[in-house]
């Protein structure tokens, strides 16, 4: 009886204490959030957003940055994409069995926890220097690529082993091949959750300075990328960049261009959120 | 004569063996029946004849199965072939998460067929078959999960029915279901065993009074009986048989 009430006591103590942390965290999230709005929003204007870098920050805006950005990441879809779900489905459903397989898994878990800068010295190395594409947004595109890689296969071996076996036994007894069970029945129940994966990893993507600045985003480019072999900077080289000026002017336009960096990572985050949330309801009997 | 024949069985998972020399011999156009205690290895021995358990890592059939004569595990044998010519109905309802449309036209589609005219033909048939047309025909086109639980079982078994196969196995199909559902799959096993060779395993002694020919009772991966189901649950040989079916054990 008297271990019991302890007992309690300690798990209502526990409770509190779990809930000051998050409280203290939000507070600290709240805080940084409220001093970049503070700062940023008086200075967020269509102007910033469509106006080329200058040396005068009441005149600098973010263009090229943007469309730095969203080239490097249409690319770094566009190789990263295929291959991760490729990797993950060959994994999954084919690989238990095989030595290969085996290596490769051990190394993926591996990979998705080296540092990001790291990635960015491979980049410098095999794309810019090796494949001799410069500091251009097919080098950037393709170390963003490597980077964001295992997060994809491991994201979507874990939406293929979400689906339920049933499933896949009853597309087997109907004397469905395995490749017909994969794509008529694993991969529609799996798609939510892969694609979220998917999310996630560009918006991870989206937030990397380090490795850009390795393989050579430039803290100055004034003007927008025509091909992929062109120079480029993206909105983190900007930020970080516009941070290290002495001006006042120039950390304004950091807080302002923070607000569009975040506003991006939200938006994604928040579809990768309403897709999760949507597929759930759709898998579940 | 014979429509499945099974001679000397023994199955292993790694080293433990679940399945103890299984003879067993049916005929076209019957039911039979599996009972018996959880684990005495009902659904491995089911699972052998369309071959699923070649799914499971580590699993090894010693023995002879031949259903029309021919040696169902002989290399030879097409498996997606066979596994069409055998259906199996699952112990929990698994459609697919599909319109009902799509989960009846599934086996026909992965066959390669698509003339649309013969795919919404075969959909009725099967459909009508399951006894579930009436209850789904204003909308073909609804998810199959929006369904209940009795009615996607005959969906499952109307997918099943679409690929024509010659033989069904079904594993507790009606477990999970209330009893009206039952009902209704029961009386649907009665109606299709016109067409089809069916194997069913049941945990209910009415169920497997009510709906079979021929009755199979296993203990501990032996089979300890097997003969006309009212033999077996009027007049059993074996005292095992006689105190399963009473409910003295199990
Ligand atoms: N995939 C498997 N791997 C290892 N053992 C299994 C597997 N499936 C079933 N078994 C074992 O085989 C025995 C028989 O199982 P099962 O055929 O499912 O029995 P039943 O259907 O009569 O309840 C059980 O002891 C079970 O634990
Ligand atoms: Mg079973």
């Amino acid at each position: 009886m008297n271990k019991q009430r302890t007992h309690q006591r300690k798990d209502t103590a526990f409770r509190y204490l779990a809930l000051a942390c998050t409280g203290l965290g939000l507070l600290v999230l709240a805080l940084l959030l409220y001093d970049i709005f503070a700062r940023g929003s008086g200075r967020l204007s269509w102007d910033f957003i469509t106006h080329l870098p200058s040396r005068f920050p009441e005149k600098a805006g973010i263009l090229t940055a943007l469309a730095g950005m969203v080239s490097v990441m249409v690319l770094t879809m566009i190789f990263a994409f295929p291959v991760g779900i490729a990797t993950g489905i060959y994994l999954e459903e084919y690989g238990t069995r095989n030595r290969f397989a085996r290596i490769l898994e051990i190394n993926i878990a591996n990979l998705a926890g080296v540092p990001s800068i790291i990635y960015g010295i491979l980049g410098l190395e095999i794309f810019v220097r090796f494949c001799r594409l410069g500091n251009s947004i097919l080098a950037g595109a393709l170390t963003l690529a490597l980077l964001i890689l295992p997060v994809i296969v491991v994201s979507t071996r874990e939406a293929i082993r979400a689906v339920p076996r049933s499933f896949r036994e009853g597309s087997l007894a109907m004397g469905a091949t395995q490749w017909q069970t994969i794509w008529n029945v694993v991969l529609p129940s799996a798609f939510g959750g892969i694609i979220t994966g998917l999310i996630l990893a560009i918006s991870r993507a989206i937030g990397e300075t380090a490795p850009l600045i390795v393989v050579g985003a430039l803290v100055y480019v004034p003007f927008i990328p025509e091909g992929p072999l062109d120079q480029f900077t993206v909105l983190p080289v900007q930020i970080f960049n516009w941070i290290s000026r002495p001006q006042a002017g120039f950390a304004t336009n950091a807080a302002a261009a923070i607000i569009v960096l975040l506003t991006f990572t939200f938006v994604l985050n928040g579809i990768a959120v309403y897709l999760r949330h949507k597929w759930y309801k759709k898998v579940k009997h | 004569m014979y429509k499945i024949e099974a001679k000397n069985i023994h199955t292993f998972y790694g080293k433990t063996q679940v399945l103890k020399d299984i003879s067993l011999a049916i005929r076209p156009n019957t039911v039979t029946a599996f009972i018996g205690p959880s684990g005495c290895g009902k659904s491995t021995l089911l699972r052998c004849f369309n071959r699923m358990n070649d799914l499971t890592e580590n699993f090894r059939l010693d023995g002879l199965i031949t259903i029309d004569g021919r040696d169902i595990y002989s290399p030879k044998i097409d498996v997606t072939l066979h596994r069409k010519k055998v259906g199996m109905v699952f112990q929990e309802p698994n459609p697919f998460p599909k319109s009902i449309f799509e989960n009846v036209a599934y086996g026909l589609k992965v066959n390669g067929l698509r003339h649309k005219k013969f795919l919404a033909e075969t959909v009725e048939r099967s459909l009508r078959q399951a006894a579930l047309w009436d209850e789904v025909k204003d909308d073909l086109s609804k998810p199959a999960m929006e369904l209940s639980g009795g009615q996607q079982q005959r969906l499952c078994i109307a997918r099943a029915l679409a690929v024509e196969p010659s033989v069904i196995l079904m594993d507790e199909p009606a477990s999970a279901l209330d009893p009206i559902s039952t009902a209704k799959i029961e009386e649907l096993i009665y109606e299709l065993k016109k067409k089809y060779t069916i194997l069913i395993v049941t945990h209910n002694m009415q169920q497997a009074a009510r709906v079979s020919d021929k009755t199979a009772f296993f203990y501990m991966g032996e089979l300890i009986e097997y003969d006309d189901t009212s033999r077996i649950f009027t007049n059993p040989k074996s005292q095992q048989t006689q105190n399963y079916i009473t409910g003295r054990f199990g």
